[in-house]
């Protein structure tokens, strides 16, 4: 264990006088697994969307491997080609095929052959059991399957560091367990991701380590027995009451 | 089971039969409306006052025909100016919308331009253009300018072009900011977001209005007349100068309807596909 994968420090973001992130620390080693879980609210999208360089951050600095992104002189465009990210809401291009969403970054971007993008797209969506709808629109797929194409389109980067930001929220129950053995998948495989969530459930079975974020910090961080069967903090056991209340999370 | 297999319960048989009596009745019904409607409005035009009068000096088949070669030549000169004309401001209107969108200090005089020019050119009736590049800019006699038409077309290019912008910037700021998030997420640079993402999904949204402006073009095209060149309506003018008859002017009318229905349908069928892509979400 050398230089972690993603090291943040003293994180700031504000928005409009609002304090979202206020000084944040994490790391994430490499094959490491975190689930940041917190209110709705609490700033888990901005921290991933602050690694991923989409917002600017206020103030601290975000590593990379080792390598400072936050620097006004690195490429944004070169940091984020190392970087997955998949959304709540997928975020498909509606106008390109499956396929055709999932080759255009290699195409454009990488400057891959296309033959051999569209050929290792085809083997990850077979990967996955989507192989029939690779000509296909998004507006033809269920929530599920689009969201599985939107993390192969992530992963046909071959990211150092997959961010995952409630990748099941928007999806109907019966849709959310095609989704998460795809996540289970990439963590054998080794992916190092970082994933908001609030699948408790699923946060304990596949994550390394859980981080309670609020207030802006990250109040608690641990192995997921720990933060999510005997918090230290008050804040994090009040939140874990709600969460049992609601039902999304099994007792003991 | 199979799709074929299937053999429609009594009920389905007795639904599909009424719907089909349905359909039979509201055709014969249209029908009969229709031809009571066109037969009174036939009596009522031929049959009042006037209307000898009005048919000798607007429909009078002879000056038709004999105005005709005139009135096609003319005709051909808007077909080409329209194409020519329509291409231009589609390529510049998409240019000043992008320009218009481009963020940083170092475009803002790129970006003032572009708004300059699609304030003024939308609020400048396309007449004094005309006027100002077809009368004005020849009287600065500078070398290697271009005749009287091509300048025409450029007060056409310019007017429309400031239209055609508004309408491609409105498309690209219906694109959700999330579609922009993704693909800079993916790496892609501004441009190519802009190429491979933005532009394809904003002028399919606005392809409807787009091709609304380019049926309005074909009809101002003729305005060139004004500058010297002979158009359609030009042309029927003259004849009509020559005759003391205004037959001419319904023959170049009829020819300018025919010239726009391909085009209108066009719309209508990209509009229509548009809607259903709209409702199939
Ligand atoms: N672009 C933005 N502009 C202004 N406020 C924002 C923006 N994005 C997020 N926020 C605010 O930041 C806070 C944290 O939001 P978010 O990171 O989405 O929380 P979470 O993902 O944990 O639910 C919220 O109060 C939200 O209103
Ligand atoms: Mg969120």
């Amino acid at each position: 264990m050398s230089v972690p994968v993603l090291s943040c420090r003293g994180l700031r973001k504000v928005f409009g006088g609002h304090v979202v992130l206020d000084d944040l620390d994490l790391d994430v080693a490499e094959h490491e697994v975190v689930a940041l879980i917190g209110a709705s609210g609490s700033g888990k999208s901005t921290l991933l969307r602050c690694v991923n360089l989409l917002e600017e951050i206020d103030d601290g600095t975000i590593g990379l491997d080792g390598e400072h992104i936050t620097d006004p002189r690195t490429d944004p465009d070169l940091v984020r080609r190392r970087i997955g990210i998949v959304f709540q809401s997928y975020n498909l291009f509606p106008h390109l095929r499956v396929l055709d969403n999932i080759t255009l970054a290699p195409v454009r971007v990488h400057r891959r052959d296309r033959a051999e993008a569209e050929a290792q797209a085809r083997e990850l969506l077979a990967r996955v059991g989507l192989a029939e709808k690779a000509g296909d629109y998004p507006d033809r797929l269920s929530g599920g399957q689009q969201q599985r194409v939107a993390i192969v389109r992530a992963l046909v980067n071959s990211p150092r560091l997959l961010l995952l930001d409630e990748v099941t929220s928007a999806l109907d129950p019966e849709l959310v367990g095609e989704v998460l053995t795809m996540i289970r998948d990439l963590k054998a495989d080794g992916m190092t991701m970082v994933l908001a969530t609030h699948e408790m459930g699923f946060a304990r079975e596949v994550a390394d380590r859980v981080c309670f974020l609020d207030g802006g910090r990250v109040i608690e961080d641990g192995p997921p027995e720990q933060v999510l069967g005997e918090p230290t903090q008050p804040r994090t056991r009040q939140f874990l009451r709600r969460i049992i209340e609601a039902g999304r999370l099994q007792v003991g | 089971m199979k799709l074929t297999d299937h053999h429609p319960s009594p009920i389905a048989r007795e639904r599909a039969g009424y719907r089909k009596r349905q359909t039979v009745r509201s055709v014969l019904v249209a029908a009969a409306s229709t031809g009571v409607l066109g037969t009174l409005l036939v009596l009522a035009v031929t049959g009042s006052p006037g209307w000898e009068r009005v048919r000798q000096s607007f429909l009078d088949p002879r000056i038709g025909r004999e105005a005709l070669p005139e009135i096609l030549t003319g005709l051909w000169l808007n077909v080409r100016l329209l194409f020519f004309c329509a291409l231009g401001a589609l390529a510049l209107g998409l240019l000043v919308a992008v320009l218009r969108t481009l963020r940083g200090p170092v475009f803002f005089p790129v970006r003032a331009l572009a708004a300059g020019y699609t304030y003024t050119f939308r609020g400048l009736p396309l007449i004094i253009v005309i006027y100002v590049l077809t009368l004005g800019v020849p009287g600065l006699r500078l070398q290697g300018m271009p005749p009287v038409l091509i300048l025409g077309g450029i007060a056409l290019v310019l007017t429309y072009g400031g239209y055609l912008a508004e309408v491609f910037r409105a498309g690209i700021e219906s694109i959700h900011p999330s579609q922009l998030a993704a693909a800079r997420s993916l790496g892609l640079t501004y441009r190519q977001t802009m190429r491979h993402v933005v532009l394809p999904q904003a002028v399919r949204r606005v392809a409807p209005p787009l091709l609304n402006d380019v049926v309005a073009l074909q009809k101002d095209v003729g305005l060139v007349s004004l500058a010297g060149p002979i158009d359609a309506v030009r042309a029927a003018q003259i004849a009509t100068a020559e005759s003391f008859n205004y037959t001419p002017y319904i023959v170049a009318g009829v020819l300018f309807v025919l010239l726009a229905i391909p085009l209108i349908a066009v719309t209508d069928w990209v509009t229509l596909r548009a809607a259903r892509r709209q409702a199939a979400r």
